[in-house]
């Protein structure tokens, strides 16, 4: 093929496609902030992606380009172009190239998949793991009594049932998690449930640089419990339980979203987790438990409290019909968290 | 495929004297057998259900305008939501690109009168339009499904039941009309070609139909197996499906994805082929790496039954299967990747004819490099996690579904249309509806990738305030797409009407079905042609380029 340019143009094109690859896959801006550990993570996988693509889309597409306006008919050509019908190691070189690339990008992945902890969700050592395996029991007894059982029975647990998500990365295999959070999913509210305190929230608080974990459940239907500036999502699932572990890495407040299409107000399934200093979620803690325990007496009589049961202990002259909750999210989200910065 | 002699022989084909009559328009409303007639009907209808599909999509857009639900109530949200998707796959582009081009061309691409077995293809196409009407009358009754085109349980199971039941009722019709479909063209293939076509003679849209046709046989049955357990949960009180009876809800999603991710590439493969067959015509120039061509569909057939858990990587997914289905997707990759190459290849050194055909086939290559590769940020399980079920998702398969199947399928009737009617359409008005919708394309789709990832989940009537802005761009785009289709409507229906002769073979193309008449006879040709040169040898014998001596037909212009 007589159109291939020079070596020398060759090579001064490679060198401004990589370099405007390398300076794309640093500054598209496409994400927002990290605030967990995980984040950066996948951040750079997804960087690496875009450097990747941004190459090939620039030579494929200026491929198309060219040939388009070189190649394109010139008035009175009727003839035909070249009768070119293939080039086996140009087809050889187009087929190894992206093999490569994907390969280098699932190993790359697996690493990525590691570090964020995707191969050890259920590990046996959160002790509030079994409270999301007896959701039918008094949340707010059982675990500490849970707790005491041995770990043993906890492996026996975890034989029956397997449990999907994120757990704690590799370098935190041994701890136990500092802060476990039951969360619950339900048309059309996140319930956070923290059995070793007893409190329970319509929005999540954790402590910054702590080790939190979340036992995910889904009461109704299915939703998805999504952190966008955690970069974590785990479906929320009725009757499969999972885990989200995590380290907050900034203070902020930042949205939960409902990513699981899971009725007429998913859109207005909308919370916020709240990463506190160590000092302020101690006081937000001792804060709550202080007000719980004029409710404990509500709270504990309940066997198995049902969705709005719950919504009614924490503020029981609130609305609590689904589409009633719907539409308090949904006030809350237009006047409230509309004020509250997305810090992105 | 080294004989450049071009010598198909047809015995009579200045038409005319001798053939059974044309049919009638009243024909094509009929129980008619003819893979033409019967192809024409899928066109037509999946093209009027193109227009009911839009609107919803339309609706949808306005409602998104602004963050609060003030349009549309959220129930109606969803049943848009639920029946756009459905309709736009598949009573749009699944019986277009498949039912439509596949029995329209197949015999004609290969030599046969018809194919294998007509009443099947005829009861195949009469499946679809009941199909249609289940999903209407599911609106009159109970307000539509709700539970999106993928309708996972328990939702689907506890939100309008009657609505959800007549859902997977059509479904399962219009499955059975693909499997049927598909039996009937690898026997087709198979067993109909003229004893002259060899395995490499094929044209390369053939190839990409026993792609489709072997990954619908398999693929197809899980569907409706799925579809069958849901009505049995929602009416017959049993709980494949229902935890708190024993059931398991992931166990649906395997299922439905077994079937849909091959559905995706039940609804691209034959664009692919329609992309090898318009590009070397138009580009003048044999198609590039033929072989390569029709392995690399058979490979993406292969392998794509088995990455459907790259739908479901935040789901009960166990850690191995994020990893296996990560891996088998980014292979998936490489054959798609290949297809590419070459056909931009094709065009390198062409004589490239700048019609609406060839500008709606270069700019879904341009569109697919685009949807390709965000397809394949998706296929890393890491990055997934964040983006799955957001905007950059929906932006991802329109990207493949409308900037690939849908400017596919455009491509394929302004290249087919003279063909079929006789007429061609009009190219002025082609080259507006080419850049409508190309801009059109651009301005919807691309900030949904910046809107998912930013944190705007999918399938929602309301959202947080600070995406108004791109949410408004990608409303703006949208109505720019609706009014694309505009001229496009206008040029079909006055070109068949009235527009200018087409002869047998305007575009100077080599595959057989540009050697009888347009509209072809009833039985395709009087005689049947034989075939003495590979479909794609343009430019080959450069002193005889306007075809070879005493044959009028295959090379020359009318
Ligand atoms: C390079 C090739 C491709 C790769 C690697 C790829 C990968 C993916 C992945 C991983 C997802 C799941 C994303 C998620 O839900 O989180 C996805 C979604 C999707 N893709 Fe692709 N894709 C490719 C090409 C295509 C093509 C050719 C089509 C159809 C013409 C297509 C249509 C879809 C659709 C419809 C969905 C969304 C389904 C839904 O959730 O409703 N993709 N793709
Ligand atoms: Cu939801
Ligand atoms: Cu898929």
């Amino acid at each position: 093929m007589k159109q291939i340019p020079a070596p020398f143009w060759t090579l001064v094109l490679g060198i401004a496609v990589t370099l405007i690859s390398l300076w794309v896959g640093q500054n598209h801006n496409l994400l927002p902030i990290q605030a967990s550990e995980q984040a950066p993570l996948v951040d750079d996988l997804f960087d690496v992606m875009v450097t990747i693509g941004t190459a090939l889309f620039i030579v494929v597409q200026g491929a198309i380009i060219y040939s388009m306006v070189r190649f394109r008919q010139r008035k009175g050509d009727e003839t035909d172009g070249l009768p070119i019908e293939g080039n086996l190691p140009l087809e050889a070189f187009w087929t190894a190239i992206p093999s490569i690339i994907v390969v280098g990008l699932g190993l790359y992945s697996v690493v990525v998949f590691q570090e964020m902890g995707g191969f050890s969700p259920g590990g046996h050592h959160g002790h509030g793991t079994m409270v999301a395996m007896a959701p039918q029991q008094s949340v707010i007894d059982v675990a500490p009594l849970l707790a005491q059982v041995g770990e043993g029975e906890s492996a026996d647990v975890y034989s029956r049932t397997q449990v999907y998500g994120f757990g704690a990365s590799p370098l935190m295999q041994l701890n136990q998690p500092d802060v476990t959070v039951n969360v619950t999913g339900m048309q059309y509210a996140w319930i956070f449930n923290y059995p070793d305190t007893g409190i329970i929230d319509g929005e999540l608080h954790v402590p910054v640089g702590k080790d939190v974990q979340l036992l995910i459940e889904a009461k109704d239907v299915i939703h998805s419990f999504w952190v966008p500036q955690f970069r974590l999502k785990q479906d929320a699932l009725p009757g499969e339980p999972a885990e989200l572990r995590f380290v907050a890495t900034r203070e902020g407040t930042y949205p939960v979203v409902c990513a699981e299409l899971c009725g007429a107000y998913h859109g207005g399934m909308r919370t916020q987790v709240i990463v506190h200093s160590p000092e302020e979620y101690a006081d937000w803690v001792a804060s709550r438990v202080a007000e719980a325990s004029s409710t404990t007496a509500v709270a504990q009589t309940l066997a198995s409290p049902t969705s709005a049961e719950y919504l009614a202990a924490i503020a029981p002259d609130l609305a609590t019909s689904p589409v009633q909750i719907a539409q308090m999210n949904h006030a809350q989200m237009d006047h409230g968290l509309s004020g509250v910065s997305m810090d992105r | 495929m080294a004989q450049a002699e071009v010598s198909i022989k047809p015995t009579e084909l200045q038409g005319g004297h001798g053939h059974p009559d044309k049919w009638k328009w009243y024909d094509y409303f009929t129980f008619n057998v003819d893979h033409k007639v019967i192809g024409i009907q899928y066109l037509v209808t999946s093209f009027l259900f193109y227009l009911v599909g839009g609107f919803m999509a339309v609706l949808m857009r306005t409602e998104l305008a602004t963050p609060d639900s003030d349009f549309l109530s959220p129930d109606l949200y969803n049943a848009f939501l639920t029946n756009h998707g459905t309709i736009m796959i598949f009573l749009w582009i699944v019986p277009a690109a498949i039912g439509g081009f596949g029995n329209y061309l197949i015999p004609l691409m290969i030599g046969a009168r018809d194919m294998a077995f007509p009443k099947l293809n005829a009861i195949a196409f009469w499946l679809n339009p009941p199909a249609g009407a289940l999903l209407a009358a599911s609106f009159f009754f109970g307000g539509g499904a709700q539970a999106g085109w993928t309708s996972y349980p328990p939702l689907s199971e506890i939100t309008a039941n009657l609505p959800q039941t007549l859902w997977c009722a059509a479904l399962v019709m219009v499955g059975t009309s693909s499997i049927l479909g598909s039996v009937n063209f690898l026997v087709t293939i198979w067993k109909m070609r003229v004893p002259s076509m060899k395995w490499d003679q094929m044209p390369l849209f053939c190839w990409a139909m026993v792609a489709t046709s072997i990954l619908a046989l398999f693929a197809t049955p899980v569907l409706a197996a799925a579809l069958i357990l849901l009505i049995f949960d929602i009416n017959f009180g049993t709980s494949f499906f229902k935890p708190d009876a024993g059931g398991n809800v992931v166990v649906y999603q395997h299922l439905f994805w077994f079937y849909s991710h091959p559905a995706v590439y039940l609804m691209i493969l034959p664009i692919f082929g329609i992309m090898s067959e318009v590009i070397p015509v138009h580009a003048r120039k044999p198609i590039f790496g033929y072989k390569a061509i029709a392995y690399s569909s058979l490979t993406i057939c292969l392998v794509g039954l088995f990455v459907w858990v790259h739908h479901m990587f935040t789901s009960g997914t166990a850690p191995w299967m994020r990893i296996f289905f990560t891996i088998s997707t980014l292979i998936v990759a490489v054959p798609t990747g290949v297809k590419i190459f070459s056909w931009v290849a094709t065009l390198w050194g062409g004589k490239i004819r700048y019609t609406t055909a060839m500008l709606f086939a270069v700019g879904l290559l341009s569109m697919f490099v685009f949807g390709g590769l965000s397809g394949v940020t998706l296929g890393a399980a890491p990055f997934d996690i964040h983006v799955h079920d957001t905007y950059y998702v929906v932006g991802h398969f329109h990207y493949v579904l409308f900037g690939g199947s849908v400017f596919g399928i455009y491509s394929g009737i302004y290249h087919w249309f003279p063909k079929m009617t006789g007429r061609m359409l009009n190219e002025p008005l082609g080259k507006v509806h080419f850049v409508l919708t190309f801009i059109g394309t651009i301005l919807t789709f691309t900030p949904m990738h910046s809107l998912g990832m930013q944190g705007m989940p999918r399938r929602v009537a309301m959202y947080d305030p600070q995406f108004a802005d791109l949410n408004q761009l990608v409303t703006i785009g949208s109505y720019v797409l609706a009014v694309s289709v505009i001229p496009f409507y206008i040029n079909v229906i006055w070109s068949w009407m009235a527009g200018k002769e087409a002869g047998p073979n305007p575009w100077n193309a080599m595959t057989m079905e540009w050697t009888t008449d347009s509209p072809p006879m009833i039985e395709n040709w009087e005689v049947l042609p034989v075939l003495t040169h590979g479909p794609y040898e343009y430019g080959m014998d450069k002193a005889d380029q306007v075809g070879p001596a005493g044959e009028p037909v295959a090379t020359t212009r009318p």
